[in-house]
């Protein structure tokens, strides 16, 4: 009796995780099956590279490098204010705080990883936007800026929690080294601790890296939405993502502009593969160290 | 008459409402090995770590009496911490490298001081990995991970290390309890050669190895500093019956 559960349990789990693998396996190949037609007529150089994206005209052009440049340019401005906001705080509560502060700081940065991210884009629409229009002089608050600030602030919690893990993982006997050497408490932490954690922290940066650029909801709501290279840090932008949830419902099933989005979606799924891909390797590299 | 180098007087230490080390008043003589022997939890480590202070990173450690590293008292109010760190070294228990390079190991306190240029580090780094005699055994890979070095080895890399920013005192806590008998016997005819440049100031476990490499050897019993003398003295004629019960295995 005992045997025929054990068996059936394990039967059990082994079924779960096969239908995970199908599940994901099956949303792979549709994503190819319906993207990959595009480039039979549009070619993929152009399709990446020129800065034409006018999928609804009476001639469309598939030219996604304004999204793309959207998309990298939003990123990129959510890791400048979400590293050192991240890096920031892991450090303070690895090594600066004390016990208490410790239990209390460490869940409170977890908590803004539970707000959904609907939320943090009514914020950014409601509060943020007004107040960076107004402080710029700007005829919209709803920019790069806006969404890589929100996005930035979304990625911090990742930043932070596995930082501080990372941090907190050194072990103690390589702070005694560096002190007893005579470091000061800050060589410690940069020229010792942070040096010996730096697997984990760049792991935490490719995670929130993948998180920003595959958030859709924010940059929807907060980046303004032309489809054009942004200029600066104040103009408008149209990542992947939003371009996708913002125009599939104009779509007719099957048509170019369809095939078009599913061909934005390969892109985006390669790239969060990929970082994911690196993610994993640096990791990997430091459990065999 | 042999000069010494650092001098307890008095020395209390409490961590919390506990009384750890009492009325301690200890010598560690220029250039000579003194060795630290008495059974577990009996303060050896905790007095070790009164030298370089590595005990104020413990939360509630008040400390009362002076410790003199020659004229200095290092427990002054307006006392630099990082250049006591400097000048009295310490090897830890277990092998601590950083998980950098050999070279990099060795720089780390030259670096940190920035005051060196890159042709006097490179220099000091391969005399301070000569003194330790692990140069012959890595000059040919510097640069590669300091993790890949066998236990021995990275605990000579850790003297290295800590001889790089050419101490006065040299504080080896426990240094070859993690170590096998060969790399052990290595450390111990290394603390031999030290002693010609450097004061050591050695805890141990191992009455044998006090015997071997002491020159002055220190029994500690629940927080005191029992008997204190040459080390031939104290192991032929203890003065104290706890001492003798110590050294002849009554209790350990």
């Amino acid at each position: 009796m005992r045997s025929y559960k054990e068996k059936s349990f394990q039967a059990i789990t082994y079924i779960t995780a096969l239908t995970t693998i199908v599940l994901l396996m099956g949303i792979i190949y549709s994503l190819f099956r319906e993207g990959i037609p595009l480039f039979g007529k549009v070619d993929v150089r152009s399709f990446l590279f020129t800065n034409s994206w006018y999928p609804t005209h009476a001639e469309p052009e598939f030219g996604a490098w304004a999204l793309i440049s959207g998309s990298l340019i939003v990123t990129v401005g959510a890791l400048v204010i979400g590293i050192p906001l991240g890096l920031g705080s892991a450090i303070f509560i690895s090594e600066i705080a004390s016990g208490r502060m410790k239990e209390i700081a460490k869940p409170v940065i977890e908590l803004l990883a539970g707000i959904p991210s609907v939320v943090y884009g009514l914020f950014g629409m409601a509060f943020l936007a007004p107040l960076i229009r107004q402080w710029f002089h700007l005829d919209t608050g709803l920019n790069v800026f806006s969404a890589s600030v929100i996005l930035g602030v979304m990625i911090v919690p990742i930043i932070a929690s596995m930082s501080e893990d990372a941090l907190s993982n050194v072990p103690k006997s390589i702070r005694e080294a560096s002190l007893a050497l005579g470091s000061t408490k800050i060589e410690c932490i940069f020229k010792a601790v942070i040096p010996a954690a730096r697997s984990g922290i760049i792991g935490s940066i490719l995670l929130g890296f993948g998180r920003a650029i595959g958030e859709t909801m924010v940059v929807l709501m907060v980046s303004g939405g032309s489809a054009q290279i942004p200029r600066n840090i104040f103009a408008s932008a149209r990542p992947l993502t939003s371009t996708i949830a913002a125009e599939m419902g104009e779509t007719v099933m099957g048509d170019l502009h369809y095939q078009s989005l599913f061909a934005l979606a390969i892109l985006l799924f390669a790239i969060t593969f990929i970082t994911n891909l690196i993610t994993e390797l640096v990791f990997l590299k430091r459990s065999f160290r | 008459m042999v000069n010494s180098r650092i001098n307890t007087e008095n020395l209390n230490l409490w961590f919390g409402k506990n009384h750890v080390l009492h009325d301690v008043n200890l010598s560690i003589y220029d250039k000579k090995v003194t060795a630290m022997i008495g059974p577990s939890g009996c303060g050896k480590s905790t007095l070790l770590r009164c030298f370089n202070r590595m005990n104020d990173l413990i939360p509630e450690t008040r400390i009362e009496g002076r410790i003199m590293l020659g004229e200095k008292d290092i427990y002054a109010p307006k006392t630099d911490i990082t250049k006591i760190r400097a000048k009295v070294g310490m090897v830890f228990q277990k092998p601590n490298p950083f998980p950098k390079s050999i070279f990099n190991n060795v720089a780390f306190g030259l670096a940190i001081q920035g005051k060196y240029s890159k042709c006097d580090i490179h220099s000091r780094v391969e005399e301070s990995l000569k003194a330790a005699w692990l140069w012959d055994e890595v000059k040919d890979r510097l640069h590669s991970s300091a993790m890949a070095l066998s236990g021995g080895q990275q605990q000579r890399l850790c003297i290295a290390r800590a001889l790089a920013n050419s101490p006065e005192v040299l504080l080896l806590d426990e240094p070859t309890s993690a170590l096998d008998p060969q790399s052990t016997a290595k450390i111990e005819e290394l603390c031999l050669e030290l002693k010609k440049s450097v004061s050591i100031l050695i805890v141990t476990h191992n009455i044998a190895q006090a015997g071997r490499i002491s020159d002055y050897t220190a029994f500690m019993y629940l927080g005191q500093l029992v008997e204190f003398g040459k080390t031939e003295a104290v192991f032929t004629v203890p003065g104290d019956k706890r001492t003798e019960a110590y050294l002849t295995g009554v209790f350990g």
